[in-house]
């Protein structure tokens, strides 16, 4: 498992404290795990997505993760309706692992208030919770 | 012990039936026919299917080598923790094989089933003592299925009064089945937080609990292996906001004859037969999850009854408010006389030492280890305790890998990454019937893997090296399953 200082945490990300990322584009938030996630998760053997169009709002389940190790559950970092899913996770979910923020994303999100994400963590904020969890 | 106990010896290879055997081979006779020979209808033909030819001998060697594969709790310690793996007593096994029991049909009428009523109604009795409820049902195949059960008779008791609800609250620390059972029975699941202690705090349940919620599922001692003694207080709080409390009984090993859930603001409860009643478990096989209820909703219960007059016992469905049958027949009624035959041979004191000894036995694992494991919550624990690898990481062990070396050990690994409150968790349950030399032996080697994960990391990365299979790719096995034969 990864040292804190050695998980790659892109600075143009925000981040949620339950180890999601978002990146806007645009109008639209991109949604998915955090390195840190994907490290703990384990070999992630399974994912499912929430259908698009769906509406979810913040800190509810948008997704579930199976790896070797549990089954665990993201959580939305910002209320909003889900535009796109990320399609191949389903048959390839070590995507997930190998790259979290590049084609390993999750969801497509069209936030309810664009603001929600100015609120959420930095990197360097993200980091020193991390610090503080291990 | 001067001599380790994992070893290695001559193993023999197996292939897969469909391997074995020639076209032609048989492993049995059939008598000489002694009517004429009809031709069956057309639409009843058709190709058999596909099995191997074998002989006998071929037959048993085949299931004799695998046998010799296997680990179960008559070869060695098997401490997987939430799972009570304790020792099943043959006399089980013996009074389950009687022929009036085993060969019994499930469709003869009551008259001439009286044995086999008269079994489930005094079982129903004993567990009612022993939880503190006032009435059962057997029929629930196991854990999940008398969950399933006690959620769809809380639904059953809303809408009797009216007003149906949408939530239940499960805590953080409860088994995965809870909120599922909860979510096919339509509620909502809520988690509720346990607090810095692991144990669920009243003021918690007290501002979650809305008049949405309809009540609450509690695993006592949950699975951090920790009493939640604030069980009274929250009880309260769910009832006096017109839910219900739902127990999860996995944990009953813990505190058979020491504290009955009924007294202690439980209304319904499941227990685990196949885990607290010694029935054997861990491969797929039945287990048996019957659910007692307060007086009250005993009208809910699952028809048909057994029930008794006039010294006769008949199964009775003129229930009308019962939520209906859950099972076929009479319930896994293997397991039931099973879970009986061991009642009666413990006795109420049996039982309670049973229980005691459970605790007393995590205790001293959680002593003799403390020193080498983080240990996830510092106090006395139930009948299991919950580790963590977090003083194994400077080493970059992780509580995989420490699983995997007590292999070669010759232990079965305790329960890993559950609970998920726990970073890493490893969590160990004895069970009552292993003796001081048997424990003693477990903690050594968890020591002797502890002094590895410093010393030799390589040697536990890959472990096990010891077994038949080595180091499995779980991750190829679960992306790609092979279903075929």
């Amino acid at each position: 498992m990864k040292k804190i200082e050695e998980i790659h945490l892109p600075e143009e990300l925000r981040y949620s404290a339950d180890h999601e990322w978002v990146r806007l584009e645009g109008e639209l938030a991109r949604v998915g795990l955090t390195d840190y996630a994907q490290d703990q998760l384990g070999d992630v053997v399974y994912v499912e997505l929430p259908s698009v169009g769906a509406h979810i709002a913040q800190g509810a389940v948008f997704a579930t993760v199976e790896s070797v190790k549990s089954v665990s559950e993201c959580y939305m970092p910002v209320s909003g309706e889900v535009t796109a899913v990320n399609g191949p996770l389903a048959d390839d979910p070590v995507l997930l692992n190998q790259n979290p923020y590049g084609d390993g994303w999750m969801i497509l999100v069209k936030p309810d208030d664009p603001a929600d994400h100015s609120r959420l963590l930095t990197a360097e904020s993200y980091r020193s919770r991390l610090k503080g969890e291990a | 012990m001067s001599e380790a106990l994992g070893t290695t010896g001559l193993i023999l290879n197996e292939p897969l039936l469909w391997e074995r055997g020639k076209k032609g081979r048989s492993g049995f006779s059939i008598p000489d026919r002694d009517v004429p020979s009809r031709p069956l209808p057309l639409e009843m033909t058709g190709g058999g299917p596909d099995f191997p030819d074998l002989s006998e001998i071929e037959v048993v060697r085949h299931y004799t080598r695998l046998s010799t594969w296997n680990f179960g709790v008559d070869t060695g310690f098997y401490p997987l923790g939430s799972c009570t793996m304790k020792y099943n007593p043959k006399i089980n096994e013996k009074l389950a094989g009687l022929r009036g029991f085993a060969a019994a049909h499930p469709l003869l009428p009551a008259e001439l089933s009286q044995g086999a009523l008269q079994l489930m109604f005094e079982l129903e009795r004993f567990l009612s003592e022993i939880t503190g409820l006032d009435a059962l049902t057997l029929q629930p195949a196991a854990g999940a299925q008398g969950e399933l059960t006690g959620m769809l008779i809380i639904h059953a008791y809303h809408r009797l009064r009216g007003k149906q609800k949408t939530k239940i609250l499960i805590p953080d620390t409860a088994h995965g089945t809870n909120p599922a059972s909860a979510a096919i029975c339509g509620y909502a699941p809520v988690p509720v937080p346990s607090g810095p202690d692991g144990i669920i705090a009243p003021e918690t349940v007290e501002a979650l609990m809305d008049s949405e919620t309809a009540g609450i599922m509690i695993t006592n001692p949950n699975t951090l292996g920790l009493f939640e003694a604030n069980i009274r207080e929250i009880a309260r709080i769910v009832h006096e906001r017109g839910g219900l409390v739902y127990g999860d009984g996995a944990n009953m090993n813990a505190v058979m004859g020491i504290v009955k859930p009924g007294e202690i603001g439980v209304d319904i409860l499941h227990l685990n037969l196949h885990k607290t009643f010694s029935t054997p478990h861990g491969g797929g096989g039945p287990g048996a999850g019957p659910v007692a209820v307060r007086k009250d909703l005993a009208r809910f219960l699952p028809i048909p009854r057994v029930v008794e007059k006039n010294g006769a016992y008949e199964l009775r469905e003129d229930f009308p408010e019962s939520i209906g049958r859950v099972l076929a027949f009479h319930g896994h009624f293997g397991i039931l006389l099973r879970a009986c035959a061991y009642i009666l041979s413990m006795g109420p004191d049996g039982l309670r030492d049973a229980s005691r000894m459970a605790v007393l036995n995590a205790n001293y694992i959680r002593e003799k280890l403390r020193d080498v494991l983080h240990l996830a919550f510092d106090r006395p624990c139930m009948h299991e305790c919950v580790f963590s690898d977090q003083n194994q990481q400077p080493t970059g062990i992780t509580t995989l890998e420490m699983a995997k070396r007590l292999i070669d050990y010759g232990y079965h690994p305790p329960t890993i990454y559950f609970p998920l409150v726990v970073h890493g968790a490893i969590m160990i349950e004895p069970t009552e019937t292993e003796t001081k030399e048997d424990l003693d032996a477990f903690i050594a080697a968890f020591r002797s893997v502890a002094r590895e994960a410093a010393d030799s990391p390589a040697v536990v990365r890959e472990a096990p090296t010891r077994c038949k299979v080595k180091r499995l790719d779980e991750t190829a096995a679960a992306r790609n399953p092979c279903l075929a034969g």
